[in-house]
């Protein structure tokens, strides 16, 4: 007899192997669909993200506070030297700055000289908190407490302290997860400020112990790139706006084809110690497909 | 009813956990893996039926935060907590021997999986590497966290089972 079939006076139980194909089915179907589109993705996102992101958020708030008392007994010291110290850099800085803005006023007026809009003014930006990491050791993502509601969208560019972080890939109401550019999945365009040779930015777990990301396909026919250069995403990039800067070239080698180079890039941003981001709400235009 | 509450709680506060606090516990970049603890130990304790169900939802919310598509991490928890279910017959609540040994070869056939699924198939072929850096630390870390964690969810088990035994008996 079956023993799916229900006796009488018994309470129906559908058994465990039958359930487990149930789900495997379920599974596999929502692998399909999701692998290509993302119908469920709206309003499962919205669930557990009102589910599952206040208590997030609460420990994050927690977390902080507690590390921050700890952290404000110890450094009062350390701090009040580094106040020093940045008091003298910021009137450097700011004479470099009267001068910078003096060049760039004499920028613009040739700008407009030769009628070229500006080519990137200023991004207009939104702050967010940190408040959990990727739940496995393979990649890098984390989440934010911000998501839709704040006008946050996918693919948007996040950066932080004045490097890219990464990019949005997943968006809810209240919460948004941004996949770092460290992360072994994550691919960018980037090129070297100094000649603007394309190369490409890879993630990769291995060198995540060292805080390297590697780069390969570097094109540098005239020999001109050399280690400490800064690397900045491309013009070319479909995700990444232009001109954001991802690190500095760490070590670079000759490939075996002696056409191209790879090596390391040493990021901009210290991943470890990240608790609040950027998002730039602005997105990279792109050309409509018919 | 409130075993399922309770559960429900475990796996919520499990996942919580791991993606905030355990972030500032992690040794050397690794992270343990709660719901792993949470998946093979409610399944050797309960057996195949809800330890499946309880790893297909831990996947769940793994792969709604964090997965690229719907569905893997919640195929691979519910299968490894189909399987451990197979143990429960000769599982006993005094010996520690049993679920520590499952639930160290439980992460480590889930790293093996993942580094199958998502790195080998992408061209990463060092898995000696990939073994030794992630999926052993991991693997031992998580066997740590299991001794704090695992008498716990034993002692919910344990006053939720006498519950349900003294309220099967009233309807008797």
């Amino acid at each position: 007899m079956s023993p799916v079939i229900k006796r009488k006076g018994e309470k129906f139980t559908l058994p465990g192997k039958y359930l487990l194909l149930i789900l495997t089915i379920l599974c596999t179907v929502l692998m399909l669909i999701t692998f290509g589109t993302d119908v469920f993705n709206r309003p499962l996102n919205a669930v557990v993200g009102y589910v599952v992101v206040p208590f997030q958020q609460g420990i994050g708030k927690l977390g902080g506070w507690l590390s921050n008392r700890s952290e404000e007994l110890v450094q009062i010291r350390r701090l009040l030297d580094e106040n020093a110290r940045l008091k003298e850099e910021i009137a450097r800085l700011t004479e470099e700055n009267t001068l910078l803005q003096q060049d760039k006023y004499e920028l613009n007026n040739l700008r407009k000289l030769i009628d070229l809009s500006e080519q990137y003014g200023e991004y207009s930006k939104v702050g967010a908190r940190i408040i959990g990491r990727d739940s496995g050791n393979w990649y890098s993502s984390f989440l934010i407490d911000k998501g839709e509601d704040a006008g946050f969208a996918l693919d948007m560019n996040v950066i932080a302290g004045g490097g890219l972080v990464g990019r949005i890939t997943a968006v809810g109401p209240n919460w948004a997860r941004v996949t770092s550019i460290i992360s072994d999945n994550s691919n960018v365009s980037g090129m070297t400020l100094s000649t603007e040779d394309n190369l490409m930015v890879h993630g990769d777990l291995r060198m995540m112990a060292e805080n390297c990301i590697t780069f390969s396909q570097l094109v540098d026919s005239r020999n001109l790139v050399a280690e400490g250069d800064k690397i900045v995403t491309s013009n070319i990039s479909d995700k990444y706006l232009p001109n954001i800067l991802i690190g500095y070239i760490n070590t670079i080698t000759k490939d075996a084809n002696n056409l191209t180079k790879s090596g390391l890039i040493t990021p901009a941003v210290d991943f470890e110690h990240l608790e609040e981001v950027l998002v730039i709400t602005d997105r990279k235009q792109t050309v409509e497909e018919n | 009813m409130l075993r399922k509450f309770i559960v429900t709680l475990f796996v919520l506060a499990g996942f919580i956990l791991q993606c905030s606090v355990f972030e500032k516990l992690a040794f050397a970049g690794i992270i343990p893996n709660i719901l792993i603890v949470l998946t093979s130990s409610f399944g050797f304790m309960r057996g195949e039926k809800e330890g499946l169900v309880i790893g297909f939802f831990c996947g769940m919310l793994s792969d709604v935060f964090f997965g690229s598509f719907l569905g893997f991490y919640a195929l691979v928890l519910m299968y490894i907590g189909y399987l451990n279910g197979k143990f429960s017959r000769i599982f006993y609540p005094e010996d520690i021997k049993l679920p520590i040994a499952l639930i160290i070869t439980s992460d480590l056939s889930y790293g093996v999986i993942c580094y199958i699924l998502l790195f080998m198939l992408r061209g990463r072929l060092q898995f000696a590497y990939y073994f030794s850096h992630v999926i052993l630390p991991e693997a031992l870390y998580t066997a740590v966290v299991t001794l704090f964690l695992y008498p716990v969810t034993l002692k919910v088990n344990e006053k939720l089972e006498i519950r349900e035994k003294r309220s099967a008996q009233k309807f008797v």
